[in-house]
């Protein structure tokens, strides 16, 4: 069985290792009001397609957005927690996207 | 490779049929169909269908739905690609025929959403998405389409009110087919005013998930006048398949398994976009229309929500270029599985002369495109009348 994870993971080849490919902007947005299972406690909440640098796109959800977004907002990467996973409630972590701090 | 032609079809009405089992829909739809052309039996069955192992627990539809139609022992295999699982059960069929493999092929697409409801449902579909890149950061669908329709509203400068036609066009014709889940007219204006799902996108704006099944039957063109009075020939038939997520793909707002699958259906058929007489589209999002319809050429980039000006009047069933005329999946409503079965059902009927109130006068050809996913996967026939 192949695990992707460290270097050779899809997500990790489209950012690469430079800290600042952390970093891009909104190239759309989403507000999901009619959530999957699992994220109704977050809804609504943002999701954007992000041109990062380097120019490949990610799928993620935005965060500590409270003043609105608009298409061309500069973000960048940060953990979050995703959800719980099943009964036993094992949280699910991944990256979102918050506004840049300057 | 022989010609194909359709020489039977059938379809339940769309609605949420809470009290009848994905077998029961089936049967009945398949039944219709073979009694449509004449026939006891098929040599095949290829079965279209999503979601059954979510929504249903429910796989080998094949030998479930075979048995069920008293034809057990039969080739039969469900066909999946998403939404388009009943187009490539479709294709799947026409290659069975046209490679002269079996003679008679039943093409029967069957969706029971019922089954699961709520929140439920939105895990259930999103099982088309990419689970660890996008259903994991909270995706469905529906949200996928508002990415899309958002980008391509802030980059083509084009308001929300301007795809309203695509909608009201779907329920006027929707409004006239009985077999159509929802027959009320949206009143022009309403659109806007609409619940939201994912902004951009409404409830207005996106399909109903719904039950249903259609079924058709196959035979080699050249035996197809003794099978039925009016067969239609399935003049072209192609499928293409983009990048499964908008993230890989160069260009999202350019659906180019939809220009690549039209192009090559129509080339088969010695038809350009503009000759059709109609096309079903794939209506889930009124954004996949507009796209659909630039990356086949009958738009500019960025223009396709041109059509839906007037409230649709030059895609209604007297104008220009009619769509979706037995409502599309906005009205007739969305089967996932079962959606691309009923496209092709509803082409028939009109080159047929059949199609009753919904009929465009005088239709010869016919285009019947089903997507699953966001244009991921995109299925095209081209349908023809045979001159008597």
């Amino acid at each position: 069985m192949t695990v992707n994870r460290g270097e050779g993971s899809p997500l990790v080849k489209r950012l690469g290792n430079e800290a600042e490919s952390l970093q891009g902007e909104v190239y759309s947005f989403t507000l999901v009001q009619d959530p999957p299972e699992g994220f109704e406690a977050q809804a609504p909440y943002y999701l954007a397609l992000v041109r990062v640098a380097g120019g490949n796109l990610i799928t993620a959800q935005l965060t500590d957005v409270d003043a609105g977004v608009n298409i061309g907002d500069r973000v960048e990467m940060v953990t979050r927690k995703l959800t719980t996973d099943g009964a036993r409630g094992i949280i699910v972590y991944g990256y979102k996207f918050r506004p840049l701090v300057k | 490779m022989k010609s194909v032609a359709i020489v039977g079809v059938g379809m339940t009405p769309v609605r949420e049929h809470w009290s009848r089992s994905i077998g029961e829909l089936a049967e009945e739809a398949g039944r219709f169909a073979l009694e449509d052309a004449g026939l006891a039996t098929a040599d095949a069955l290829y079965v279209g269908n999503a979601y059954g192992a979510t929504y249903n627990q429910q796989t080998q539809l094949g030998s479930l739905i075979a048995g069920d139609l008293g034809l057990a022992g039969i080739e039969s295999f469900s066909c999946e690609a998403g939404d388009a699982s009943g187009g490539v059960a479709l294709r799947t069929g026409y290659l069975a025929v046209a490679a002269g493999a079996v003679k008679t092929v039943l093409v029967l697409g069957v969706e029971k959403a019922t089954d699961v409801v709520g929140l439920a449902r939105n895990t259930a579909r999103s099982v088309s998405l990419n689970a660890d890149y996008e259903t994991v950061n909270g995706a469905t669908l529906t949200a996928m389409a508002g990415l899309l329709m958002r980008r391509y509203m802030v980059e083509h400068d084009v308001e929300l009110a301007q795809f309203e036609g695509f909608s009201i066009n779907a329920h006027r014709n929707g409004a006239r087919n009985r077999k159509a889940m929802y027959r009320n007219l949206l009143r022009p204006g309403s659109f806007g005013k609409a619940p939201m799902l994912a902004e951009p996108v409404s409830l207005f704006d996106s399909a109903p998930d719904a039950d249903g099944a259609a079924a058709l039957v196959l035979a080699p063109a050249d035996e197809a006048v003794d099978l039925a009075p009016k067969p239609v020939l399935v003049a072209g038939s192609a499928v293409a398949t983009d990048t499964l997520m908008l993230q890989d793909r160069r260009d999202p707002l350019h659906f180019a398994a939809v220009q690549r699958s039209a192009a090559q259906a129509l080339d088969q058929a010695g038809l350009a976009a503009g000759d059709l007489d109609l096309l079903e589209l794939h209506d889930g999002y009124t954004i996949l229309t507009a796209l659909a319809l630039e990356a086949m050429g009958l738009s500019e980039r960025g223009s396709g929500w041109a059509w839906a000006q007037a409230d649709g009047e030059q895609i209604s069933l007297g104008g220009e270029l009619p769509l979706c005329t037995f409502g599309g999946l906005k009205s007739r409503g969305n089967p996932s599985g079962a959606t691309g079965v009923y496209q092709a059902v509803e082409a028939t009927l009109q080159l047929r002369g059949e199609a009753g109130d919904n009929q465009v006068a005088g239709a010869e050809t016919a285009l019947a495109q089903n997507l699953g996913g966001l244009g991921s996967t995109a299925v095209t026939h081209v349908l023809s009348a045979i001159p008597e």
